[in-house]
């Protein structure tokens, strides 16, 4: 344990001596300007735009950052040959690959917290007061982060066994695929062949499932977010990253380094 | 009687080739040797030998494509005998954005060290590889020599029985090569088993009790360095100085070799008294005597023409 937590303490302490990612951070304090601003010429629904606005943002960052950072988690190792000296230390394979999806998620975690944050002193700006129902808001941060551990998950997996260029065309187009499994599990009224019917039902249960993740217009309207979504949301994330994980350290265990 | 600290048996190593990855290339083919504890055994051959390889294999970066190695009698593939390893890789590089004492402080934390011990080694470290001041800077700024040291460091930071170097001179200028020289002679001392590779025979001269040369991925040879290259004399060689005026030296003088003021002779151990005798009546002075052994460099520069000589005659038969 204390070796994945070294490994994620490191990967941690990369990404934030990263330039990249504080340009991220500016970039998130210039979408809550934009929200503020919008919200100033938008009569009697500041809060819903600057809401969806700022999930919208701390999404789309979170997701920006999983894709590109998490590409490069495992090949810029090995490209760079940093791994070697690791490797050579006591510490299997798979603990390396936990740490490093740990310090990277530890990292978005801490981004998006921070993201939420701003976005919530904007709220208390703008409304002045704040209410019960704005705990959806944090749900629907939490699902994000969820979503985006998922996606963390995907990008160390292709990163195990393929380019950093192909790795982030393979996991935006899985992220793409996962919003539409909805679309993939009713095609019955639709053209489609009865045999394609059943591979994009099948294949749908393969997929990762972003659509459930999505409370943000709930959020933006003050409804609430049932307790048996964030169980279950929770639940599916937590088995995805885990099958994800083992099948990237299967892939990794067996790599030979340049 | 201590047990090898590293054996391999058959150790091969084929990699993928080609677009598809359908065509093999070996890199290591049936590496057998061992290691004795407390040995200094150096790694010799030309760039491409293999050489890497080996040492990728002991250490789990790369995997075999059959045989095996143990190392203090456990597997490779098992990774907690790392714990009494240490590894410098070729050319190391290590993260960046870290400073010296923070890498070394990283690397220390899988061997389960308490703070305070992580401390100290990393600052006795620093200091043994002389970058005691520069510990604190990030290693981007770093040198290609500095870099050289900091994996030096990481390599014998927890006191490991068996060091393996890659390369460990390479990139150094002279004054890192003599202190890289004197921390392996140091680990000598201490009784640890060192493994390094090289292509430089003086090293391999100097600190090996023994050395195995490879060429082509075969191994071609193991033994003390004066034992590898063959007991087996080439002559005597006569340092002498005389006047080259004196008409009894010309006979002498037509035959030796000149070198400032001194000239060589160089005669079979049968004849070297008649010679002596020759040069005394001519009243040369004899500066030393000295039987003729082939060197290291020759012996390894005879093997890489013959290894060579036979990847011609595969390929001429192959076109046949």
């Amino acid at each position: 344990m204390n070796r994945i937590f070294s490994v994620a303490l490191n990967t941690f302490r990369e990404a934030v001596r990263d330039r990249v990612l504080y340009n991220l951070v500016f970039f998130a304090l210039l979408m809550m300007a934009a929200a503020i601003f919008v919200g100033q010429i938008s009569l009697g629904i500041e809060s819903i735009i600057i809401v969806s606005l700022g999930l919208s943002a701390i999404s789309i960052i979170g997701l920006l950052i999983a894709v590109f950072i998490g590409v490069g988690l495992v090949s810029k190792e090995m490209d760079k040959r940093t791994l070697y000296a690791l490797l050579s230390k006591p510490i299997q394979r798979w603990e390396f690959l936990v740490g490093k999806f740990g310090g990277l998620v530890l990292t978005l975690t801490v981004n998006t917290a921070a993201m939420a944050a701003g976005l919530f002193l904007v709220l208390l700006f703008v409304k002045r007061s704040m209410e019960n129902s704005d705990t959806a808001i944090l749900v629907a941060v939490y699902f994000i982060l969820l979503k985006i551990a998922i996606v963390v998950a995907l990008a160390l997996l292709f990163s195990c066994f393929t380019s950093q260029l192909l790795a982030i065309l393979f996991t935006a187009g899985l992220y793409v695929a996962g919003l539409f499994i909805h679309e993939m599990r009713n095609l019955s009224g639709s053209k489609v062949s009865p045999a394609m019917q059943a591979f994009f039902s099948w294949i749908s249960y393969i997929l990762p499932n972003f659509e459930n993740f999505n409370v943000m217009a709930a959020a933006a309207h003050g409804k609430p977010v049932p307790g048996s979504l964030i169980l279950q949301n929770t639940a599916y994330a937590a088995i995805y990253c885990v099958i994800v994980l083992a099948a990237a350290s299967v892939v990794f265990s067996r790599r030979n380094l340049k | 009687m201590p047990g090898p600290a590293i054996q391999t048996e058959n150790l091969t190593k084929d990699y993928p080739t080609g677009f598809l990855h359908m065509k093999t290339k070996r890199s290591l083919e049936n590496l057998t040797m061992q290691v004795e504890e407390g040995e200094t055994f150096g790694f010799l051959g030309p760039n491409g030998a293999g050489k890497s390889t080996t040492i990728k294999l002991l250490v789990g970066i790369i995997f075999p494509t059959s045989g095996g190695a143990q190392i203090l009698g456990r597997p490779i593939g098992d990774v907690e005998m790392h714990r009494n390893i240490g590894y410098l890789p070729e050319q190391p590089y290590f993260y960046d954005y870290l400073t010296a004492a923070e890498v070394l402080d990283y690397f220390a934390r899988f061997y389960g060290f308490s703070a305070t011990e992580r401390k100290e080694r990393v600052a006795k470290m620093l200091k043994k590889v002389g970058l005691e001041t520069a510990g604190k800077i990030q290693l981007r700024k770093y040198s290609k020599g500095m870099l050289q040291r900091v994996g030096l460091a990481q390599a014998i930071l927890h006191d490991p029985q068996v060091v393996i170097l890659d390369e460990p001179m390479s990139g150094l200028d002279p004054i890192g090569r003599r202190e890289v020289r004197d921390i392996i002679l140091e680990l000598k001392r201490e009784g640890r088993t060192v493994l390094f590779s090289t292509h430089i025979l003086t090293d391999a001269e100097m600190l090996c009790d023994k050395v195995g040369v490879i060429v082509g991925g075969k191994l071609q040879g193991v033994g003390r360095p004066d034992e590898i290259v063959g007991l087996k004399s080439q002559g005597m060689e006569i340092l002498f100085e005389t006047d080259a005026t004196n008409p009894k030296s010309t006979a002498l003088l037509a035959r030796a070799a000149r070198s400032g003021t001194r000239y060589t002779l160089r005669v079979s151990e049968d004849s070297v008294y008649a010679a002596l005798d020759e040069l005394k009546a001519a009243g040369a002075k004899i500066a030393s005597v000295s039987q003729v052994k082939p060197t290291l460099e020759e012996y390894f520069m005879h093997l890489v023409a013959k290894d060579r000589a036979q990847a011609a005659a595969v390929e001429v038969s192959d076109h046949k």
